[in-house]
């Protein structure tokens, strides 16, 4: 068989041939033919980001909230700088010499040859003058991007603000670069990725300079990028404005609702800050100013985050629950003698006409009232124990969305606490929970936590005669105007209709209901208004002020909650904020009448004096 | 323990070193071609590097193994190997996946792989095996048959994948039988076969008959036809052509010169046929049959082109021939490829400095173009050592393949050293714009598990076989 052995050079030939023809045909290529290296070897192509603007932001009566600014980040590789003019850089600039090698180092340091950031936001006149000099600077380049820019200084917790992305979240999303920002709170951070839009890429070629020659292959690897989706807010911004005006110098927070859609008119915290001041340079320092050397927390969102008691605004979800388990009807009366007596103790209650009718408790907030309807419900012998009966009580109130996220589209919604049974038990460390032990729950104290924005919402649920539509702060996104589907799904309460009306009754008489009424302050002539006071006790201080409104008693057009701690009355402070909003809002304007009430409410000041005591 | 010392001892060395050193370049290569500033760490296996010296790592698990085995065992199970891997193509067939257009991948679990690839080492065993048995013989019409029926049954399962471009590695056994004792002529009329292809497609029909005719002609008269019946044949063509050509003119027939040509050579054969009858002319009856097989040649080379090929790969034979020029479109990977490679000029720009390999200006960029970034950035004394590297293990794999004592042996590595040398023709000639577009890996260059382990196997089972080179393997 091996008389063909020789035909291993035929074919070893074979192979050194095509080699031989390839080495030719390299060395034609590589060394020949210049018209190869003639683009590519002085040019080098430079991929830019294209940052899509981020949507901006409208109120519900399109008033510009927020939009965008353009500046200039200087970028360098560290690997492509040449030697330069160092003072002239730094004057263009307007940076010492000595800054400019350190900001140098910590580029090298982070890489020699991926582009970081040298300078933060070159403002636009600035970035002219560089422009034209750039290209004495190999290395260093241009990254336009944008801050927020906010027309009114207002809403700061609501809109929230943004900052350059953390590792974590590059790692959570590889949509984001370093450098990137990306929202942080409020609407900014729900819907970031509506506001975001999506980065484009531009490819340029570059000469050694760093010069841009043009565009690489026409554009045809360039990705255009898409701004982001505008959003129209529910916010009113002239009634937010007029809300932070008369919280001023107050803690505390306001929420207003449009009952029929859920709507957030108005979302006040206070103190609050000016939304300019967690934008561009200054941020870093005034957040911290914000976080650490302001004892009242203005980043603190009090709408969202604060849990207070109640206090007698919870007078109606006790009466409703009481109607509907028919354990009380609108024209139970019961005695009050300055108070609610149980055993050797009593549950005090402030002056005022005895017996009271259910409508006379609402006006008059008689503890006693509600100290007997909540026995009379939980012990009611239809649920066989006082476990049980708590257990019915506690649904009917979780129902009106209390005790639990509301599912608002504002991010770090707190859920407050309405105790369960088992807490109870656990606390009393009984087998069967005993009706005197959580009487204060009757007039919503106790271990009863609720959110302002919960509370607004129960007022809402009263005012909507039994439901609720979860409260959002986003009316349309984009130009399809859509919205999520969750915030049009209606939430019925668990208490029937028809036995909201005798409460409405009674919260009307607490606003116009005449001698020994609690809210007088919050009347406005010509409109009804139905509303609750409410005085929550604050072991460390004043007690907090507490006012749910809403206006008008038929077709309601806006629910309100106002809370000022350490207001002391519901009535002082509570009860005319709610009054003057109301009014702003369905009447545009202040009426002469109240003008003194509106003086008042905004000279108030009870920061600086509850510090001096 | 002395098999273990004589196995250490009798492998060839020198094999596994420019095998590592490919291997090893290979990787670099791959690194900078998905280099990217932004990426971490070389061992990130989230990349093509990192999840590459993974492969290599296993490789060489593998590369250990293969060298463990009895060497008899590659002979004794050939076959059930080959069985084995036709049953997996069969597979892919099914229960493949689709990428890119080809259904080639068998997936299990996390594992991917391509049986195309590991068909190659099976069909190389069965073929060794088959080639070396006492009944075959070279010019029997039963042996040859089965020796087509043992290369083109995978080959066929593999195009039906959709992966034409794998298949046609199996061309290449072609040489083995040469090597084998297949006559000359064959190699020969393959080339002319090649040549006549190209040539179909660059001129007009008239144009390469005319050649045709005229080849044959020397052709015969080299082989020996006498002054005299060459000018006859001449005259007798020529007469015939007028006389066609004036008939058509005549009866005001529009009819090209080719019809022309073709209706006079049927002519003029018939008394050639009664002339070669009379006096058992042998090498005249050959010409003329090689002639009107020519013909149908290129008629159906024309068919085959236009109906069976499929548009893409049409149009990357129009490209490389320069039919259809189309930087942009078509062409656009062989284009950039050549700036690429033309770029790096007599050094090169540099390891991790190629700027057309950033910027993924030529697709694919560390499988099937890895010889574009070993271009650019290694210049054309890197590209060329890479070539001579490439040639110098396939060089030795042949001197190794003419050692051994066994056929078998034998045959398998001429099987290797073809494989190797057709994956290295394609490959860095697509790149160069010598051969056509086929996405057929570069050996031990370019990224990707199932072709790296499949040339390892390939590889290795032969070092294997050729440590035990002084045994008669049956």
């Amino acid at each position: 068989m091996n008389n063909f052995s020789n035909r291993i050079y035929v074919i070893g030939g074979i192979f050194v041939l095509v080699v031989l023809i390839f080495m030719i045909k390299l060395f034609n290529l590589q060394i020949v033919d210049d018209s190869y290296k003639l683009s590519a070897e002085n040019n080098s192509q430079r991929q830019v980001t294209q940052y899509p603007a981020r949507g901006l932001i409208y109120d519900r009566n399109g008033e510009l909230l927020v939009y965008n600014q353009a500046v200039y980040d200087v970028m360098v590789i560290p690997r492509q700088v040449k030697v330069f003019d160092t003072l002239d850089f730094c004057t263009l600039l307007g940076i010492e010499k000595l800054d400019a090698i350190e900001m140098l180092e910590r580029a090298k340091n982070y890489s020699s040859r991926r582009a970081s950031v040298f300078l933060k936001q070159l403002s636009s006149e600035k970035y002219a003058v560089l422009q034209e000099k750039l290209y004495k600077f190999p290395g260093f380049f241009v990254q336009p991007r944008t801050l927020r820019k906010y027309p009114r200084q207002s809403a700061a917790h609501a809109l929230g603000y943004l900052n350059e992305v953390n590792n974590k979240e590059i790692k959570a999303d590889p949509y984001y670069s370093q450098g990137d920002y990306i929202g942080k709170s409020g609407i900014e951070l729900t819907y970031e990725k509506e506001l975001r839009g999506e980065k484009g890429k531009k490819i340029y070629w570059v000469d050694v300079y760093n010069r841009i020659k043009g565009s690489y292959r026409d554009g045809k690897f360039d990705k255009q990028p898409v701004s982001g989706k505008d959003l129209v807010s529910t916010l009113d911004i002239e009634l937010q404005e007029y809300g932070e005006l008369l919280m001023q110098n107050k803690k505390g927070g306001i929420v207003a609702l449009e009952p029929s859609t859920g709507e957030i008119l108005a979302k006040i915290s206070s103190p609050g800050y000016d939304p300019e001041m967690l934008v561009g340079r200054g941020m870093g320092a005034n957040y911290k100013a914000l976080v650490q050397n302001d004892s009242l927390n203005p980043l603190f969102d009090r709408a969202l985050m604060a849990q207070y008691p109640p206090g007698s605004i919870f007078k109606m979800i006790n009466a409703l629950i009481g109607l509907h388990e028919k354990v009380i009807s609108p024209f139970t009366r019961f005695e009050c003698h300055g108070g609610y007596y149980y055993g050797n103790r009593k549950m005090g209650c402030h002056h005022h006409v005895s017996p009271v009718d259910m409508r006379q408790s609402i006006m008059h907030s008689c503890n006693a009232y509600y100290a007997n309807t909540f026995r009379y419900i939980v012990e009611s012998p239809k649920f066989g124990s006082v476990n049980n009966g708590y257990d019915v009580w506690r649904n009917h109130v979780m129902s009106f969305g209390l005790g639990q996220n509301l599912g608002t589209d504002l991010p770090h919604e707190l859920k407050g606490s309405i105790p369960s049974l088992d807490y109870y038990l656990k606390v009393y460390r009984r087998k069967n929970l005993k009706a005197l032990n959580v009487i204060s729950l009757s007039i919503g104290q106790g271990e009863l936590l609720i959110t302002p924005m919960q509370m607004a919402n129960m007022c809402a649920a009263i005012a909507n005669r039994g439901h609720y539509y979860t409260p959002h702060i986003i009316k349309s996104i984009g130009k399809e105007k859509s919205i999520d589907k969750k915030f049009i799904a209606k939430h019925e309460t668990s208490i029937d209709p028809s036995y909201f009306p005798s409460v409405v009754d009674g919260m009307e008489m607490v606003v116009t209901g005449g001698e020994g009424n609690t809210g007088g302050l919050a009347a406005i002539p010509g409109l009804r208004v139905c509303g609750k006071t409410g005085t929550v006790q604050n072991p460390h201080g004043d007690d907090h002020s507490v006012f749910v409104a809403f206006a008008p008693r038929e077709n309601p057009k806006i629910a309100i909650l106002v809370y000022v701690e350490n207001g002391v009355w519901g009535s002082r402070y509570g009860a005319p904020i709610a009054g003057l909003m109301i009014e702003k809002y369905i009447r545009g304007e202040i009426s002469d009448s109240k003008k003194w009430i509106e003086k008042r409410m905004i000279e108030a000041d009870l920061i600086n004096q509850s510090e001096k005591e | 323990m002395t098999r273990r010392v004589s196995l250490i001892k009798n492998l060839d060395w020198w094999t596994i070193l420019l095998y590592a050193l490919l291997v090893f370049l290979g990787w670099i290569n791959i690194y900078a071609a998905v280099y990217n500033e932004e990426h971490q760490s070389i061992f990130d296996i989230s990349q093509r590097y990192g999840k590459q010296l993974m492969w290599i790592g296993a490789a060489a698990v593998l590369a250990i193994v293969i060298l463990i085995v009895e060497s008899k065992f590659y002979s004794a199970f050939a076959y059930p190997t080959y069985i084995f891997m036709l049953i997996l193509l069969v597979a892919v067939l099914l229960l493949g996946r689709d990428i890119k257009g080809a259904k080639s991948w068998i997936e299990l679990g996390a594992i991917r792989f391509q049986p195309a690839e590991f068909a190659k080492f099976a069909t190389c065993l069965a073929i060794s095996r088959y080639i070396t048995q006492y009944n075959f013989k070279i010019h029997k019409i039963k042996s040859l048959f089965i020796s087509a029926v043992i290369l083109f049954t995978p080959m066929a399962l593999i195009v039906l994948q959709g992966d034409a471009g794998s298949a046609l590695v199996y061309s290449v056994f072609l040489l083995v039988l040469y090597r084998e004792g297949l006559s000359g002529v064959v190699l020969f009329l393959a080339f002319i076969a090649a040549l006549l292809f190209v040539f179909t497609l660059l001129w007009s029909k008239f144009t390469v008959l005319l050649i045709i005719v005229c080849t044959s002609l020397i052709v015969a008269k080299v082989y020996g036809l006498k002054w005299l019946s060459f000018v006859k044949a001449i005259l007798l063509l020529g007469l015939g052509f007028a006389l066609v050509w004036l008939i058509a003119k005549g009866v005001k027939v529009e009819i090209s010169n080719y019809l022309i040509l073709i209706i006079s050579l049927g002519l003029s054969a018939i008394p050639f046929w009664v002339h070669t009858y009379k006096n058992k002319l042998k090498n005249v009856a050959w010409t003329i049959l090689i002639v009107f097989g020519s013909i149908f040649y290129t008629f159906s080379v024309g068919y085959i082109f236009e109906n069976i090929l499929e548009v893409h790969q049409r149009t990357r034979i129009n490209e490389l021939l320069g039919i259809e020029s189309n930087p942009y479109g078509s062409g656009y990977n062989v284009a950039q490829s050549k700036i690429a490679i033309g770029s790096g000029g007599f050094s090169g720009k540099g390891f991790l400095n190629g700027t057309q390999t950033k910027f993924k200006f030529v697709p694919e960029q560390s499988t099937d173009f890895i010889f574009c970034t070993v271009g650019e950035e290694w210049g054309f004394v890197g590209s060329s050592f890479v070539l001579i590297l490439l040639l110098t293990l396939i060089l030795r794999l042949l001197f190794l393949a003419e050692r051994q004592r066994s056929p078998f042996s034998r045959v398998y590595g001429y099987g290797v050293a073809c494989i190797l040398f057709f994956h290295l023709a394609i490959n860095v000639g697509m790149t160069i714009g010598l051969a056509p577009v086929i996405g057929i890996p570069l050996p031990f260059f370019s990224y990707g598990g199932s072709s790296l382990w499949s040339f390892t196997i390939l590889l290795f089972i032969f070092l294997r076989l050729d440590a035990n080179r002084l045994e008669l393997l049956r």
